[in-house]
């Protein structure tokens, strides 16, 4: 099963010769390097290991995450640890979920041109474009939605010519979708509320008053909602 | 698409399937669960544990290479410049995961200054990975009390109560917090949260983010750390706990991960947030974790007197990716079984029932995949089926995509449509259940002023934790911690900085005959030169 097929890849332009079925981040580790920068989650959540490559004859280039793609023959691979993102700062208390906040925070994206370099680029296959469109019409639930697997590994603005920091105009948009535009859940407030009037005290009281035995009984014969 | 030496297998599983579906497999009993354990589970394999021969926890068990880190010697054991002071601050917090971010928030709040210091960047952290949701008994039917129930039987009966009590207490507060700072958590037009069962609950009070949950939380909180301008400072791991001559923790020395700079952070009070262990891979285990989880926290908290909790049980999650290879060890939620897929051996037989606790789904894998030899060889290990299909049979087509959007792209990204086949598993090391020993203050038992909060802790969940139970308690502790080390900032007044009890340390080992050349706290793991497929 472990077949001991090699390819070829070049890392920042120099030649090494890695099995094949490494993904790109344990290819470069196979390689020797001891990865600080560039390397989080290794599972695809965090976005530390944007990458970029190009296979050698193509003209195409490619993008990726590192932890989440298998080395290729003939990659030549460039690694983007770090992308200068536009963060501005607000208070989620005091903002509204109007389309001036993103004039006021992130006119830029109002500088668009189009070009679609962003949706290519996207590394978890987003529309980041139809995305930042929702967000010029102050449509946040639906930039919300386009945007929602974003891991915010920067790709997206590092091809874009306008200068917009995409992953963080899309975190703006959760969050006042999150706080002010979905739906308010009447259960957990009126919950929240009846654990504050103490409405649980007595009975957590005398639960945890239990001896182990009784607690173990009680345990296995709760009954489990289908 | 699998290749052909899967098709047996593989055909087995497609002929059961309708079968399969209909069949509701019994829940063990609680003798069963004891005697799979004993006999299957990983924290039972005497043979790979030692006795700690210093410290607080001196004469009592832990894993093999747990010992060996706590009995390491210092990074810093030629001693530091403390006068190389670069940060002043009230709070210093050590790791920016979930519970960091929330710890530092609320000290925000609180008034004090405060400052994060993390080895990655912020937010590359377990937290970051959390697929399957977050609990809370906020539904007509359901209630703190049975939460507690759940957890406490889940964890073995072995739960600090008052840690337990406060965790299922403030869960829907904690999960009203998230909303408010703008968590888009699953729900119903009306508003209701959509909640589903996880392993062990007696009710459905797993609320998600997609499969996204603790995506969603902790870059919502990083978002929040920014808004408020708390400084943070990544790339820099603390690698010893400062103390001042009254025995309080009052900082700590910095490493810078780049360029291997040392420094010193002072400070009023402490937090350890260094989350868990996975990259020690205890037993050779694969792991889902991210790549800083070094059990750094328990040697920064032990080397400074603290006491560890449970620090022999760990937590290896039933289904870790065993196939396609480049993502072994890595988590395939346990919300894949909540919305029905269920567990399947090379027959194409259901052999345990899909909700059982994690150690007790876990134990069954390796049960079947040793001694009954129904496994499939995956490569790096055998495995089971995890049969994906089963959700949309159930949900109709879509629910994947719906609900599991990172799994489904996850196996997409290596050719393997998971709405149409199944997939293979087997068990991963996910959590470390023990832990630093702390109140409901989160303050560590035998240090003053020094706070803990997260994975780093242990207790809250006895030995065992339910899925769900974890984002819940760095956001229920990492507050309490933030607002508790704010308040005992205020206080306290600055006293000499000293790293005697470095220097004591170091004598003890020697006086116990430990050599070694270890140094801890480990920081990263090392997979240069290897075909690691971690
Ligand atoms: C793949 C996966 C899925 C999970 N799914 C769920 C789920 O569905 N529900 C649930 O409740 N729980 C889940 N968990 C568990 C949960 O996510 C974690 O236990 C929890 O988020 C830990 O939070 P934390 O803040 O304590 O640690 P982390 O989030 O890991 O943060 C710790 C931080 O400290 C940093 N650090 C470490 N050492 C040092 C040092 N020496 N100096 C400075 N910084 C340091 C780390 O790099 C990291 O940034 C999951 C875990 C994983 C790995
Ligand atoms: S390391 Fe986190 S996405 Fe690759």
């Amino acid at each position: 099963m472990n077949s001991e097929k090699k390819v070829k890849i070049y890392l920042f332009g120099k030649e090494y010769s890695v099995p094949s079925e490494l993904t790109i981040m344990c290819a470069m580790e196979y390689a020797g390097y001891q990865l600080v920068r560039g390397c989080g989650c290794r599972s695809g959540f965090c976005g530390a290991c944007a990458t970029i490559y190009r296979i050698k004859g193509q003209r195409e280039l490619k993008t990726c995450l590192a932890c989440q793609t298998r080395v290729e023959d003939g990659m030549y691979i460039a690694t983007l640890p770090f992308f200068p993102l536009v963060k501005e700062v607000y208070d989620v208390e005091k903002i509204k979920p109007t389309e001036q906040i993103m004039m006021q925070l992130y006119p830029e994206i109002y500088a668009c041109v189009g070009c679609g370099a962003c949706t290519k680029s996207c590394t978890q296959s987003l529309d980041v474009m139809q995305y930042i469109a929702y967000a010029q019409r102050g449509d946040f639930k639906r930039c919300a939605e386009e945007s929602f697997d974003c891991v915010m590994c920067g790709v997206c603005s590092s091809r874009c010519p306008a200068g917009i920091s995409h992953p963080q105009v899309a975190m703006l948009a959760r969050r006042l979708n999150g706080k002010y535009l979905a739906p308010r859940s009447a259960h957990l407030e009126d919950r929240v509320k009846e654990i504050k009037d103490g409405g649980f005290d007595s009975l957590m009281e005398s639960l945890t008053s239990l001896s182990d035995g009784e607690l173990r009984e009680l345990y296995n014969k709760r009954d489990i909602e289908k | 698409m699998y290749s052909d030496e899967f098709k047996e297998s593989l055909c087995a599983v497609e002929a059961s399937r309708e079968k399969n579906l209909a069949y509701e497999p019994p829940r063990m009993t609680a003798e069963e669960k004891e005697a799979l354990l004993s006999e299957y589970h990983p924290d039972f394999k005497m043979n790979e544990f030692d006795t700690l021969k210093v410290g607080k926890n001196k004469g009592s068990r832990a894993p093999k290479e747990l010992c060996r880190m706590l009995q390491a010697h210092s990074r810093v054991r030629d001693g530091a410049d403390l006068s190389n002071i670069k940060y002043d601050v009230d709070v210093l917090v050590i790791g920016g995961g979930g519970a960091g971010a929330a710890a530092a928030i609320e000290a925000n709040s609180a008034g004090a200054s405060v400052m994060i210091v993390t080895k990655l960047r912020i937010g590359d952290a377990n937290t970051m990975m959390a697929e399957g949701g977050i609990q809370a008994a906020d539904k007509p039917g359901d209630s703190p009390c049975i939460h507690f129930l759940d957890a406490y039987g889940g964890g073995h009966f072995a739960a600090k109560r008052e840690l337990l009590s406060k965790l299922v207490t403030e869960a829907p507060d904690a999960l009203l917090w998230l909303s408010n700072l703008g968590v888009e958590f699953d729900k119903t037009p009306d508003g209701e949260m959509i909640t589903t069962h996880g392993g062990g609950t007696s009710r459905k009070r797993m609320h998600a983010a997609k499969d996204y949950s603790g995506a969603e939380i902790m870059r919502t909180l990083r978002d929040e750390v920014f808004n408020r301008e708390i400084p943070v400072v990544d790339f820099t791991s603390a690698v010893e706990i400062i103390l001042d001559e009254k025995g309080r923790a009052a900082g700590a020395v910095l490493m810078n991960m780049e360029t291997g700079e040392i420094t010193a952070a002072r400070a009023k009070t402490v937090i350890i947030a260094t989350g868990g262990a996975g990259r020690v891979h205890y037993q050779g285990f694969p792991t889902s974790n991210h790549y800083g989880a070094t059990a750094d926290g328990l040697v920064l908290g032990y080397r400074a007197g603290a006491k560890l909790l449970y620090a022999e049980t760990l937590q290896y999650h039933p289904t870790g990716a065993a196939y396609p290879q480049q993502i072994y060890g890595s988590l395939v939620t346990e919300k894949v079984r909540s919305l029905g897929a269920k567990l399947v051996n090379a027959a194409g037989e259901v052999f345990v029932h899909p909700l059982e606790t994690r150690d007790v789904a876990a134990a069954a894998i390796i049960r079947e995949c040793g001694a009954r030899r129904l496994g499939v060889d995956a490569g790096n290990t055998k495995a089971v089926w995890l049969d994906t299909p089963m959700i949309e049979m159930l949900g109709g087509s879509g629910t994947i995509e719906k609900r599991i959007p990172a799994m489904m792209r996850m196996f997409a990204n290596f050719g393997i449509d998971i709405r149409k086949e199944p997939i293979l598993v087997y068990p991963t090391l996910h959590y470390q259940n023990g832990g630093l020993d702390i109140s409901a203050r989160c303050e560590v038992t035998g240090v003053e002023n020094l706070f803990a909060a997260g994975e780093v802790v242990g207790g809250i969940h006895g030995k065992n934790r339910l899925m769900g139970n974890s984002l819940l308690d760095i956001i229920v502790f990492g507050r309490t911690a933030g607002a508790c080390a704010a308040e005992a900032a205020k206080k306290t007044v600055s006293e000499r900085l000293t790293l005697s009890h470095v220097e004591k340390f170091e004598k003890e080992l020697a006086a116990a005959k430990i050599e070694t050349d270890d140094v801890s706290p480990m920081l990263l793991p090392n997979y240069t030169g290897k075909k690691s497929m971690f």
